[in-house]
């Protein structure tokens, strides 16, 4: 079965825990104790509808205050998909969660409230979805229902958008606006007959038939040794397996393949899924690859295959978001995780930072505070091996640690 | 019943939780997988299995005994461990109790949930674990639907909502200071069909609790309770048979048991698909407020 990863991100209001709350209540996937206690809740706040933004917003915080502040993962399925989807916080000040909620997604969804256009966020929503590479984006034009199902207000707000979608980098998204009222349901599930002027698919129905397969396997294959296995039994006295989740390629047996950063060389004795011997590992893959030779390799290393290009390198530029309160400061020590590979690394130049609202350039900037996005160029104490984060994303992102409070400060993207 | 239409498991997903698995053998020093006998823990051992073979799983199985388990649950946590040659740590409630760290919950609903807690952190002091595997997953509960894969403790074992490290791209960070610890759920992203789906295609074995046996119970809040030693009951409670099965394993004074005749995997499955009440609407632990799980991992509970 194949899994769906989906992103949510609005403004505050937009409605969108009510609208995961609907497609949640459309696919059946809400249980009567869980409805019977929203029923309960709902009324004790007082609301005469059933408050479907109850079923995520899961802190005693967000629900006293009504705003969703972390990301909330939410399951459902149909008979084709697994959809997982991680609801993402409209808050400014939370926006570091909106990316994290939408690393892994391959659609997003960006909700824009029908009355009031697009708002300040949604053009940093639209950005994270941009510099993130996400390929599919679907504007829900919600509350259609406020705006009395105006055919001219949806087109105006698909104008701006396009306006400012026009101005990203990424340039092979795919966008799709769909008018939707999530309150009452109108083409979330089906298509609503209070806007025979849509021709469009309903919500559900485009993610049903959405194909967001990435090209990961035809990609240079890069595998992160994660963890070796030596188990000295008497059984297996000599093996000596490589673990790891293959980040992008494919890997067969009997390949010729050269670690780094020894350059060593060997050809791939043997692939295996837990105790079963496989003839080739895909992207995604965690596996255990053993070698024809004994060659220098541990944890942090990585083997590509020597037939394509690869890359080694103790600098790196990078664009990166800041994720922490203390600001990222040219010159400071960070430790950085590219994969499974940790190194100590120095923040160099910090060149410039984006305003999110217009994508210009700022040049002339000192630190970079929360939520702020810049250009860095990084040291690293010892190579790491990454790829351009345009050309390989499961191989192109790093984080950054704070070697005192030990957060994660800060996520970059290789340019 | 049919078994065409039970979804085959996304594997997927076992990849990710595998990928996870070895962070925690690589990242921590100490680590320990926590076993409660449940079906979500056991898929835990089988996935630290496939994660390390042909080693062994570099980690014990610790199980915190509540000493209200169900006896099958007991059997069934002896037979896994002398199956996989883990190592198994147990600890109880009841020394906590003797110690005088905890007391005793009185009333008909009366458990040792809670008290186990105090149990655990002792645990983790005394084998200075810097890890704790669990099978939580977030489908379960709303405020385990906002934690992290790694979710950092402070000395207390304390889990702060607010300050949770951002996770991207799967890139794990879990770098602690002494005295902390991470919490590590593994099967995060897993469902409870998931978990059914990987038990039928991995044929796993389960406590024989999960498929339908005839068992004395008592109606209580409109539901089946398992009628032992422990629970107390009030005079209204007449126990009678009833043909029963398990959805989730916990103790026996806070797990309600289902009407059911499904004594097979497909049987399971299929059931699960047409529920209209979810796993944790049979746990008594959950229903006491809308808070209830959040107020308890604050207060270090898993």
């Amino acid at each position: 079965m194949e899994v769906l990863r989906i992103a949510t991100a609005g403004s505050v209001d937009d409605g969108k825990s009510t609208l995961i709350g609907r497609l949640l209540y459309e696919t059946n996937s809400i249980t009567t104790d869980k409805l019977e206690a929203i029923e309960k809740a709902s009324k004790r706040r007082g609301v005469d509808y059933l408050d479907l933004s109850l079923l995520t917003d899961g802190l005693i915080a967000e629900r006293e205050q009504g705003i969703t502040i972390d990301v909330a993962h939410i399951y459902f399925s149909t008979p084709k998909r697994k959809y997982i989807i991680a609801d993402t916080p409209g808050h400014v000040e939370y926006t570091r969660n909106m990316i994290t909620g939408a690393s892994n997604a391959q659609v997003a969804i960006i909700l824009v409230d029908a009355r009031n256009g697009i708002a300040e966020q949604t053009y940093r929503h639209f950005y994270i979805t941009n510099l993130l590479h996400i390929s599919n984006v679907v504007v829900c034009v919600n509350k259609m229902d406020l705006v009395n199902y105006s055919q001219e207000q949806f087109e105006k707000i698909k104008e701006e958008f396009n306006a400012l979608s026009g101005k990203g980098n990424f340039k092979k998204q795919h966008l799709q606006f769909i008018p939707i009222a999530s309150l009452f349901g109108d083409n979330i599930a089906s298509t609503s007959s209070n806007m025979s002027w849509y021709q469009g698919p309903a919500l559900l129905e485009h993610l049903e038939n959405l194909d967001w397969h990435t090209e990961e396997n035809e990609l240079p294959a890069r595998f992160p040794v994660q963890y070796v296995i030596r188990p000295k039994s008497n059984e297996h006295h000599d093996f000596r397996g490589f673990s790891g989740k293959l980040a992008s390629g494919v890997l067969k047996k009997g390949d010729r393949v050269i670690a780094l950063p020894s350059l060593r060389e060997s050809n791939i004795k043997d692939i295996f899924r837990y105790d079963v011997s496989v003839d080739h590992a895909e992207a995604g893959d965690s596996v255990v690859i053993t070698l024809e030779d004994e060659i220098d390799l541990s944890r942090g290393d990585m083997l590509v295959l020597q037939n394509q290009p690869f890359h080694s390198a103790k600098e790196l530029s990078a664009q990166v978001c800041w994720l922490d309160h203390d600001a990222l400061v040219p010159g400071k020590n960070y430790l950085l995780q590219h994969g499974i590979n940790r190194v100590k690394a120095k923040v160099g130049n910090l060149f410039s930072s984006i305003n999110v609202q217009d994508f210009n350039h700022v040049e002339d900037v000192s630190k970079l505070g929360l939520n702020e996005i810049g250009f860095i160029s990084i040291k690293t104490a010892q190579p790491v091996f990454a790829d351009k984060y345009a050309e390989n994303k499961q191989n192109g992102s790093f984080i950054l640690i704070d070697e005192y409070s030990n957060n994660t400060v800060g996520v970059g993207f290789v340019v | 019943m049919s078994s065409k239409s039970i979804p085959s498991f996304p594997r997927s997903l076992e990849d990710e939780s595998i990928y996870i698995l070895r962070e925690v053998a690589a990242q921590f020093e100490r680590p320990a997988l926590l076993f409660s006998g449940g079906k979500d823990s056991i898929t835990l051992v089988r996935l630290a299995q496939k994660a390390f073979w042909p080693g062994k799983i570099p980690f014990p199985l610790v199980h915190v005994d509540t000493g209200h388990n169900f006896p099958e649950t007991i059997a069934f946590r002896d037979w896994l461990v002398k199956e996989t040659g883990a190592e198994l740590i147990v600890r109880y409630v009841q020394d906590s109790i003797n110690a005088g760290k905890v007391k005793e919950e009185t009333g008909k609903y009366a458990s040792r949930n809670a008290l186990q807690t105090v149990t655990l952190l002792d645990t983790i002091e005394e084998f200075k674990f810097d890890a704790c595997i669990g099978g939580a997953r977030r489908d379960e509960e709303k405020a385990r639907a906002k934690e992290r894969i790694f979710s950092v403790r402070n000395d207390f074992g304390q889990w702060d909502p607010k300050k949770q490290r951002p996770e991207l791209f799967g890139l794990l960070n879990g770098k602690i200071n002494r005295g902390e610890n991470v919490r590590v759920f593994p099967i995060s992203n897993w469902t409870e069909l998931d978990v059914w789906t990987y038990i039928k295609e991995e044929n796993l074995q389960i406590p024989s609790i999960y498929y339908s046996h005839e068992r004395s119970v008592i109606t209580r809040d409109g539901m089946l309770w398992p009628k032992s030693e422990f629970l107390n009951t009030t005079e209204q409670e007449v126990p009678f048979n009833h043909t029963v099965r398990f959805r989730t394993v916990g103790d026996m004074t806070c797990t309600a048991a289902v009407a059911s005749t499904a004594d097979n995997i497909d049987d399971i499955i299929t059931e699960i698909l047409a529920a209209k009440i979810s796993e944790r609407g049979a746990r008594m632990d959950d229903q006491r407020s809308e808070a209830a799980m959040e107020q308890r991992k604050k207060d270090g509970y898993f």
